[in-house]
């Protein structure tokens, strides 16, 4: 505690040195300054030189410079007053000579970190920004605009102007441009004209940092003009800002979406298709997730190289591992109970629990890490919408799906024969069909999707034991909202409740949302027992 | 009158069971406190407490039957209306509590000086009197059931449909009370109970009471069901389960009759809940999770759905071998324990246990008869 209280009194010290000597030195402070005088200033270590050396540093746009300043930040700059040796003491513990670069032979016995207080880390802070306007490496670049943007200092926007002349990039010059335009709104010392037009160009920005900047500018500024001004450009801004969020919460709803028709899509089959209620769907996905892993480490270990692949050869293992599942089930389980939807729900709620456990022993209870490939990872943006590479192509990967099911259900051999037999199983099989044979694959077909389901959330969601009991009342929902046995139903209803939880979330908040879309299934169900596209004819109360 | 009507819907098998009940509630309690601890006889304390569990999720099962076993509503929302019953208990539990609480703030429960709040929720006023409290046990699990069944059952939701939406409900219910700002102890629930009645929960004496008085429940619920499910009441709700539409066709009005037996099984899965609560000590929004009510199902299949006892078989077998193999090395098996049961039983065991036993005494008795001669015809007189 007292060795706060000195510190601020040191501090307040410091401050009224600064004052007294910037007043009495400023005519000269700029015109002859070199490295070596800063380095002196930094040596003799007391506040106000220290002040003035960062200031000299920054402006001097030395290449050391950055390194120097940050060392001090670090409180890793070392100083001998007699000597006048400055050095810097490497992460790994090393000394350095700052003036030279070189390794220091012999440091002197004086050698003592640099002090810095409160007011000359600010001061660091302000240098870093000011030299990170004109470093080679553009992103960092942007972050100074970021910066100066935040910190609006009046100061600032000699360097700043220097630098926008400088640069080359196009989206940094903009970037510089906007905190160039606030620095100037910031500042009710230039004139009106300018700020009004930085009010103009500041609109261009969307961002609840610049509305809230104007908003704060708006109440203290004393000009009528400009409140005006001001006025008009937040309104734009909200509206603006209104319709992306908007827009940005349907491309969330169709992303979620699209989860839930890839969870969906398989039960969609097993329990639309052949009425058979499987409460171990979500632990297919679960099995398609694991195998995407296991296939994933098998890439690590032997092709490291070659991970961007790894997708591409999980899929179809995972709708082989879980299709093969599926068949099993069907053909051990399922088949003896057909008729009995009650007995078959909580036999497949058995199996679930198995597998579970299967998977749990194998691979232990904790969240497995699944890698994104390099496609998969990012994101980018598009007139303000920030979209994620994985969620797009997650969208375009579950649409590949739900269309080559349809195919497969209404162009091929085996989905007439999987329709035949589910429209009148006595009929189908009097006229030649195996009608146990085509259960029993489409069953494999339905788990197999949701085997490749289970890889595409293996890249959004935790692969864990309980992956699949989070989807599982989401699709059973989904399904049934939709319509039983109806595909475009599914893919209806699981974008419908996609958008509409999204479009809840910023309303109600994310899990009451979720319980209002429950709530409103519940009672739509009430409404319409069989789904928004409900099967017509005889075939429904079979 | 009621007399006759129990000794008329009582058979054999409920005899027994009634009287297994009734002795359980004279000898444990003997065996508890009066007979030292070291002897072979001596049930220890915490013995009566998982009993008292047990005999719980005995009601629970009992309701589950009523409904599933006898009416063919497969609710896998059940533990909702036990976990209504558990947190109406809880909360009356939490008003006990008093100023003794960890903040010892005398008018709010201590989530709440925790979540800075300032006054009681009007929802939470009265709860502090046992018999309004007793009444929200019975009524807020019976009114949620009413108006569930009321709209599910007059646009004929039936079948497989119905068990969605009541796992919706119950899953909907859990992500409510996991919220903070409900107001009724968010993720970490009711707990730290102190008294109940003025006995303070701990004691032994009041352990003992309150597995007593679970057991005389179980013997009410299950005395109720058994007139129930014996009157003509209990045929139609039978001639329900097998063929709907025909009775529909025959003039009963169907849903009427659903309503009722779900919302007073609702209410008697509600009231295993509030004497659940202060023999475990919490109640948390786990309670809802769909597991829960899908392995309450499973307590009723194995033990045999529509015959009462065997929904009380059941949850005692399936609750005992869940804690022998919880406890210790076995726990990595449960699932499989537990996944297999449900296999077992739809596939090899259709009828539980009681109705396994029923068969195979009954072709005893055949076998008997076939192999004893023909009885004499009696002379005439």
């Amino acid at each position: 505690m007292s060795k706060h209280a000195n510190r601020s009194a040191l501090a307040s010290l410091a401050l009224a040195l600064l004052l007294v000597m910037g007043i009495a030195a400023s005519p000269v402070r700029l015109a002859a300054q070199t490295l070596d005088a800063a380095f002196d200033r930094l040596a003799a270590d007391s506040f106000s030189d220290t002040a003035r050396a960062i200031d000299d540093l920054a402006a001097s746009g030395a290449p050391q410079a950055e390194s120097l300043i940050e060392a001090l930040g670090a409180r890793r700059l070392l100083a001998d007053k007699a000597t006048g040796t400055i050095a810097i003491q490497t992460p790994a513990g090393a000394l350095l000579d700052a003036r030279t670069g070189k390794p220091l032979a012999s440091p002197p016995p004086g050698l003592a970190v640099v002090r810095i207080n409160n007011r000359l880390r600010s001061a660091i802070d302000a240098a870093l920004g000011t030299l990170a306007m004109v470093s080679p490496d553009r992103s960092k670049r942007l972050v100074a605009a970021e910066a100066l943007f935040k910190s609006r200092k009046a100061s600032d926007l000699a360097p700043l102007d220097k630098a926008i002349a400088a640069e080359k990039d196009d989206a940094v010059r903009s970037a510089f441009g906007k905190a160039r335009s606030a620095i100037v709104l910031a500042d009710d010392k230039q004139p009106l004209a300018d700020r009004v037009a930085a009010v103009q160009s500041l609109a261009e920005w969307p961002d609840s940092d610049t509305l809230g900047f104007l908003r704060q500018v708006q109440a203290s500024t004393q000009e009528p003009a400009l409140k005006q001004s001001i006025e008009t450009a937040a309104v734009a801004i909200e509206h603006r800002r209104q319709l992306l969020s908007g827009l940005q919460n349907v491309i969330y709803g169709l992303s979620l979406g699209s989860v839930l028709l890839l969870a969906a899509i398989g039960l969609a089959i097993t329990f639309g298709v052949m009425g058979v209620i499987n409460m171990a769907h979500g632990e297919m996905v679960m099995l398609g997730a694991y195998t995407t892993f296991v296939v994933q480490e098998g890439f690590r270990a032997f092709a490291p190289g070659a991970f961007d692949l790894s997708l591409p050869v999980a899929i179809p293992l995972a709708f082989i591992v879980a299709g093969t599942v599926g068949i099993a089930i069907e053909r051990g389980i399922i088949r003896f109970l057909y008729g009995r939807p009650l007995e078959t729900l909580l036999a497949t709620w058995g199996v679930s629990l198995i597998l579970q456990q299967v998977v749990r022993t194998a691979f232990g209870p904790t969240n497995r890490e699944v890698g994104n490939p390099s496609y998969m990872s990012g994101a980018f943006d598009l007139y303000g919408i920030s979209i994620t590479w994985s969620r797009l192509w997650i969208i375009v990967f579950t649409l590949t799906v739900f269309f080559s099911l349809l195919f497969v259900l209404k162009r091929t051999r085996l989905g007439l024969e999987m329709r035949a037999v589910t429209q009148n199983r006595r009929m189908a099989a009097s006229m030649g069909i195996r009608s146990a044979r085509v259960d029993a694959l489409t069953f494999g077909l339905g788990s197999g999707i949701a085997g490749i389901a289970g890889v595409a959330l293996s890249q959004i969601d935790n692969v864990s034991p309980n992956l699949g009991q989070s989807y599982i009342v989401d699709s059973f929902m989904v399904v049934v909202f939709g319509g039983v046995g109806n595909l475009w139903g599914t893919l209806v209803s699981a974008f419908f409740l996609g958008i509409a939880n999204k479009m809840l979330e910023p309303v109600a908040g994310a899990v009451l949302g979720k319980i209002l879309i429950l709530v409103l299934l519940i009672l739509f169900i009430q409404k319409r027992p069989r789904g928004l596209f409900a099967l017509k004819g005889r075939a429904v109360e079979a | 009158m009621i007399t006759k009507l129990l000794i008329e819907s009582l058979d054999r098998r409920s005899g027994w069971f009634l009287g297994i009940v009734a002795v359980a509630m004279v000898l444990i309690p003997i065996l508890n406190l009066a007979v030292p601890e070291g002897s072979f006889l001596h049930v220890p304390t915490y013995l009566v407490s998982l009993l008292g569990k047990y005999v719980c999720f005995a009601i629970l099962a009992l309701a589950l039957d009523l409904v599933w076993g006898y009416c063919g509503i497969l609710s896998l929302g059940h533990g909702a209306f036990f976990a209504l019953g558990g947190y109406a208990m809880g909360m009356y539990l939490m008003r006990q509590i008093g100023n003794r609480g960890v903040y010892a703030n005398p008018d709010l429960p201590d989530f709440m000086v925790f979540l800075n709040w300032k006054e009681l929720p009007i929802f939470w006023y009265g709860f502090g009197w046992f018999p309004y409290a007793f009444f929200m046990i019975l009524f807020v699990p019976g009114i949620l059931a009413f108006l569930f069944g009321w709209l599910a059952f007059r646009s004929r939701v039936t079948g497989v449909y119905l068990s969605i939406i009541t796992q919706a409900l119950t899953y909907a219910l859990m992500l409510a009370f996991f919220r903070n700002d409900m107001g009724i102890g968010g993720n970490n629930g009711l707990t730290d109970f102190k008294d109940i009645l003025g006995f303070p929960v701990q004691a032994q004496t009041t352990r003992i009471a309150l597995l007593v008085l679970s057991l005389a429940l179980l013997a009410l619920a299950f005395a109720l069901a058994r007139v129930l499910v014996t009157s003509t009441f209990g045929k139609v709700l039978v001639a329900i389960r097998d063929a709907e539409s025909r009775t529909r066709f025959l003039g009963y009005r169907v849903e009427h009759y659903k309503l009722v037996v779900f919302t007073l099984s609702a209410c008697i899965a509600g009231l295993a809940g509030a004497l659940y609560v202060p023999q475990v000590g919490i109640i948390n929004p786990s309670e809802f999770a769909p597991a829960n009510s899908i392995e309450a199902v499973i307590w009723v299949a194995v033990g045999g759905r529509g015959t009462l006892v065997g929904a009380v078989v059941g949850a005692f077998v399936v609750n005992f071998l869940k804690s022998f193999f919880t406890t210790g090395a076995l726990a990595a098996y449960w699932l499989f324990v537990l996944g297999g049961l449900f296999v077992f039983v739809t596939l090899v065991l259709p009828k539980g246990i009681v109705g396994a036993v029923e068969e195979f005494l009954a072709k005893r008795r055949e076998a008997r008869q076939a192999a004893a001669p023909a009885p004499k015809p009696e002379p005439a007189e």
